[in-house]
């Protein structure tokens, strides 16, 4: 896959337009699912993860063509999230409260329009309240979190993505770690 | 609740963070089994790992990759052009061919912006009219560009005027065929049949 994705990116740089849509394609759904976690709001995570790929296009002459192309499109998501989220902090809690109704919406889409079982509601509350919980995080926290737990990324891979050193990824993931299962403990 | 040893805890990050070494490992079970604050502890974390891990995976909506299309700053006009070419290589060379040739027969075209004529001795010009005189017989074709033509004689052959008009008197006589071309559109098709019937004698001669 990465040799597909560079030989996309050289195309990218040439101008094809074209090209980038199936760059789009093949990572939409990853740094969509990122960002919603992130800011736990539907329509908030598509409004950045469109922008992060915006910036990606503009920006593709600074990618370095030798390192993965999937570290180098997080950092730009992760950065939009956590600006986002602390130009948002006054009304953050009412906002964790949109989101759970928003995630309510999505989840009810991607089921028919039969009744749910009993066990589905009793998940999709489930997922709620975790999501609900992320995004009570400090952002510090709540974006290595997201990126171990969610995206499933090494340390290493994280480490650059923020661009810190892995031993404070470490440290945040512990404490992020600490708080959730405080948060979590009722559940 | 919070009265675990600090270094426990650390073992246990190091153990969900698979970062544990096989003695530390040890030692924190052996804790584990004889301390009740810390087994909860760490089976609340482990739980708190997998909750987070259990929130289901999401897609982007289905119109993602088009609404970020649409708000891409425009490609280069080049790009469009090449990729286009690239896709159609028969209809890229079609049309170069017709971009040449149209050019070709252009300049054909707008060359001939002045009287011209099969030269003949038999032949008068009287301003813009090329004037085959009564009596007189032109023997071969005769064409005539951007002029009229008014044959009062005989012309052995066929008779061609572009951008002008023929008037053949009473007595006048044309053995051949008369074609009379005034406008570009009929002028290149005129062009692109000659040129196929110079291709087909190409090959009648080889």
């Amino acid at each position: 896959m990465e040799s597909i994705v560079k030989k996309r990116i050289q195309q990218v740089r040439k101008g094809d337009q074209d090209a980038f849509g199936e760059i789009v394609e093949l990572f939409k759904d990853r740094v969509y699912h990122v960002c919603f976690r992130m800011l736990g709001n539907r329509h908030e995570a598509e409004d950045i993860a469109q922008e992060a790929f915006i910036r990606a296009y503009t920006n593709i002459h600074t990618f370095d063509i030798d390192r993965k192309f999937s570290t180098w499109l997080f950092r730009i998501a992760t950065n939009l999230c956590i600006d986002r989220i602390r130009k948002k902090k006054p009304d953050y809690y009412l906002d964790a409260e949109v989101s759970g109704t928003d995630g309510l919406t999505m989840y009810s889409q991607v089921q028919t329009d039969d009744p749910l079982p009993e066990e589905e509601v009793e998940s999709m509350e489930l997922q709620e309240s975790i999501q609900k919980e992320i995004s009570r995080l400090p952002d510090k926290y709540r974006s290595v979190i997201v990126l171990k737990y969610i995206e499933e990324l090494s340390l290493k891979e994280i480490s650059e993505i923020l661009d810190m050193p892995i031993g404070t990824v470490k440290t945040r993931i512990h404490r992020g770690r600490e708080a959730l299962r405080k948060q979590l403990r009722s559940i | 609740m919070n009265t675990c040893p600090e270094n426990i805890v650390l073992m246990m990050h190091d153990y969900l963070d698979e970062e544990i070494s096989q003695e530390k490992e040890k030692e924190l079970k052996v804790h584990l089994q004889s301390c009740e604050a810390c087994k909860t502890h760490f089976h609340e974390l482990k739980k708190t790992v997998a909750l987070v891990q259990s929130t289901s995976h999401i897609q982007a909506p289905g119109n993602f990759t088009q609404n970020v299309m649409a708000k891409l700053p425009k490609e280069k006009k080049k790009a469009g052009v090449e990729r286009w070419f690239h896709r159609h290589p028969l209809l890229a060379a079609v049309a170069v061919f017709f971009v040449l040739m149209g050019g070709s027969l252009f300049t054909n075209w707008n060359g001939g912006e002045e009287l011209s004529f099969t030269q003949s001795e038999q032949v008068v010009v009287e301003g813009n009219t090329v004037v085959v005189p009564e009596g007189e017989t032109v023997q071969g074709d005769l064409t005539v560009r951007n002029g009229d033509l008014r044959i009062e004689g005989t012309v052995e052959g066929d008779v061609t005027i572009v951008n002008g008009q023929q008037y053949m008197a009473g007595a006048g006589g044309v053995t051949g065929e008369i074609e009379e071309i005034d406008q570009a559109f009929e002028w290149l098709w005129y062009s692109i049949k000659s040129a196929a019937k110079e291709l087909g004698s190409f090959g009648s001669d080889e």
